[in-house]
């Protein structure tokens, strides 16, 4: 028996010391996340670069901000995995540098509801608005609860270029002028999906309305290694 | 710096000690209150899961109250209990009052106030969306705050301990205390947008790493260490039996902290996560398994020979449920971490049948155990009703036990019909709904055996109204006399 462990051995000495055995309990916790966390952060090569990503739009930054409000990471995962199954029901799967601009990652951990990650460019925009407004209009048998405030409430645009600032602060590289502008640059694409939407025969008046947001945020998901 | 060095194993002679029990009645009372609540939210949701129809509204649909329900549940029920725990124990382990009564009031208080915090904001759709760390930087200060001053009081209680070696509940409270502060500050860090929106620091695989190191290690670091130091005081407490293995406790206290913190990437196998740090913390969840053992060990050996004790006493059979629990779940935990499990499981129900088995396994009935015992003691009567505490322990054993069983039979059944393959190699399913209508049933399940477990808890706030009942009106703290 090890000279430590016997019932008056050096462990009991420690016992009596609370300010060493906090400091060597501290340490203990400490190495597991900074032997996992510093490559991570310090080689490139974790996360290989993709040139085609790039920031999302002011409007796609609104209507992540409305994904997160909805608690929507509660049933819809934004991860594709690399298996033939998934593959073949969502799409491509899910690569490091796809995501270096979502602050914070919404991968999930729960699939009440199909993955998203591949969902942009997969519906029209009329289809995703009957679906917030009424999920079992396009969806029989859907268990999603409606969302229909999103398209009576007005999404708050002046609220945008404060985001973009912060989203700047920790590295996401908006130029000034896309920050000084972001208001006009938001409801340009809004005003573009929702004269998409009346002219597939969907309601009409939502530019200024939430659903748009969330439309272009859902409709860019995972289009950007895609070749357009 | 060493505090047993000023302060002499024998302080003085015949010196009067009083506890603050006061505070641990509130906590006891604030952990059955919250517990009603955070349980609630989680039948209503689990009610919107098979029937939409229970969405009311923006503030009350499932994706805003889902984390309402895990905060609630974690926090405000587990928090307070394991507070209550902590002052309750470690003022009789070290013989001395808590360091400050004013600091303990903040600490009560401040802990309410969040809670209340979260209660307001996320109906209110104001989340990070991080799992468990979903309240946004103003509360995740106020945290911080009440942390540290629940920090100072318990290691300046330490400091002015009359008991010169610190017994092994101890040692997890301080890696409880320890790593929460260091879990929650490393995965708050974040820029606020304003009042009410901030942005996390890191992005995509970075933030997702963040996240799950503190996700597992608010499970191994607020839902484990704590609950096992109140194993190791109350068990031996209410079996009138020493513990029975002093070298397993440092065995496995050790092996636990340092194994545990690894283990975070076991969330996001398969992921766009670098495949070296999903096998670190594959690897690392699988050696968890043996020090978790440990704990489980050392709990159910205590009870050797007194196992007859079990007949007569509710809150030992409660303690033999929760530890019993932990050893399942801490077995199932090592296995849904091998990559190959995973890849059926994640994402699915048995996610959730898991966390429950822990959840309202361990953590529940631990609490549960311990609130009973501590009912007259602290209260300084007789438990109001033994029959109701029966009662509560049937109910809540069988609805847990249909709950995990509905979770298991939804989860497996869903991940094999999402990979399944015609003998084209066409998906089988390839309508994500049909793999949906096919699990409702469990859902409706789950929420039966959810009821039960509430009703437990309703029979246990009704025995502790009526308990504190029949209280002396005044109620003086308890004291020892030290030698």
């Amino acid at each position: 028996m090890s000279p430590f462990l016997k019932t008056n051995g050096k462990h009991r000495t420690l016992e009596g010391w609370p300010f060493v055995f906090t400091v060597l309990t501290t340490l203990a916790i400490l190495i597991g996340g900074t032997v996992e966390f510093l490559p991570l952060v310090l080689m490139e090569s974790n996360i290989p670069r993709i040139e085609t990503v790039t920031p999302y739009t002011p409007l796609e930054v609104m209507g992540r901000d409305l994904y997160i409000r909805e608690g929507c990471v509660g049933c819809h995962s934004q991860q594709v995995r690399p298996f033939r199954d998934e593959m073949e029901r969502y799409g491509e799967y899910s690569k490091p540098g796809e995501h270096v601009y979502d602050h914070p990652f919404l991968w999930g951990s729960k699939r009440t509801g199909p993955d998203l990650h591949r969902v942009g460019g997969k519906y029209p925009d009329l289809w995703h608005v009957r679906h917030m407004e009424n999920p079992r209009s396009t969806s029989p048998n859907s268990l999603m609860p409606p969302y229909d405030w999103l398209l009576s409430d007005e999404y708050d645009a002046e609220s945008i270029p404060a985001r973009l600032r912060a989203l700047r602060k920790v590295g996401v590289p908006y130029s000034d002028s896309e920050i000084d502008n972001a208001v006009a640059l938001a409801r340009d694409q809004a005003n573009g999906i929702a004269a998409g939407v009346v002219a597939s025969g969907g309601p009409e008046n939502l530019e200024d309305k939430e659903i748009v947001a969330l439309v272009a945020y859902l409709q860019r998901l995972g289009t950007d290694i895609s070749a357009r | 710096m060493d505090a047993s060095q000023s302060h002499p194993y024998h302080a003085g002679h015949g010196e009067l000690v009083r506890f603050d029990d006061q505070v641990v009645r509130w906590f006891v009372l604030a952990t059955a209150i919250w517990g009603f609540v955070g349980m609630l939210v989680g039948a209503i949701i689990a009610l919107q899961m098979p029937f939409w129809q229970a969405n009311l509204g923006p503030y009350l649909s499932f994706g805003r109250l889902r984390p309402l329900h895990t905060n609630a549940v974690v926090f405000a029920f587990a928090g307070n209990a394991v507070f209550a725990a902590i002052y309750y124990s470690t003022q009789r382990l070290v013989k001395a009052r808590m360091f400050s009564d004013l600091m303990s009031r903040i600490h009560f208080w401040g802990w309410q106030t969040i809670i209340v915090s979260a209660a307001i904001t996320l109906p209110l759709g104001i989340t990070t969306s991080k799992e468990y760390a979903e309240l946004e930087w103003p509360i995740d200060l106020l945290i911080t705050v009440v942390w540290v001053i629940f920090a100072i009081n318990f290691f300046m209680t330490l400091k002015v301990r009359r008991e010169k070696h610190l017994y092994v509940a101890i040692w997890f409270y301080i890696a409880t205390i320890v790593t929460v502060a260091v879990l929650h500050i490393g995965n708050s860090l974040a820029m606020p947008a304003s009042l009410f929106k901030s942005y996390p620091v890191f992005a995509g695989v970075q933030d997702a790493f963040v996240q799950w190191w503190y996700g597992h290690n608010a499970v191994a670091f607020f839902l484990t260490t704590p609950f096992l130091g109140l194993m190791y005081y109350f068990l031996p407490k209410a079996a009138e039996r020493p513990v029975f293995s002093y070298r397993l406790s440092i065995v496995h206290f050790w092996s636990l902290v340092f194994i545990y913190i690894w283990a975070g990437p076991h969330h996001l196998n398969y992921t766009a996560i670098p495949e070296w740090a999903v096998t670190l913390g594959m690897t690392f969840s699988i050696m968890l398994w043996m020090p978790s053992w440990g704990g489980m060990i050392n709990g159910l050996f205590t009870l050797r020979g007194a196992w007859h004790k079990l007949r007569d006493s509710v809150v030992l059979r409660m303690f033999v449920i929760g530890i019993t629990f932990y050893g399942m779940s801490t077995f199932e935990g090592p296995m849904l971490s091998v990559k190959t499990v995973n890849a059926l499981s994640h994402y699915t129900d048995w996610t959730i049948g898991h966390v429950h088995a822990g959840a309202l396994g361990w953590n529940g009935f631990m609490t549960f155990g311990m609130i009973y015992w501590l009912m007259p003691r602290l209260w300084k009567t007789k438990l109001w009703s033994e029959r109701l505490a029966n009662a509560h322990f049937w109910i809540g054993t069988i609805g847990m036990l249909l709950y995990v069983m509905a979770m298991y039979s939804a989860g497996v059944t869903q991940g094999l019909m999402w990979r399944a393959f015609d003998e084209a190699g066409r998906l089988l399913y390839p309508d994500f709904m049909e793999t949906v209508i096919q699990i409702v049933p469990m859902y409706w399940v789950r929420l039966i055996g959810g009821l039960m477990y509430l009703t437990g808890v309703i029979l246990m706030l009704i025995n502790l109204f009526k308990t504190i009942g029949t209280a002396p009106s005044s109620l003086e703290d308890s004291s020892i006399t030290v030698a």
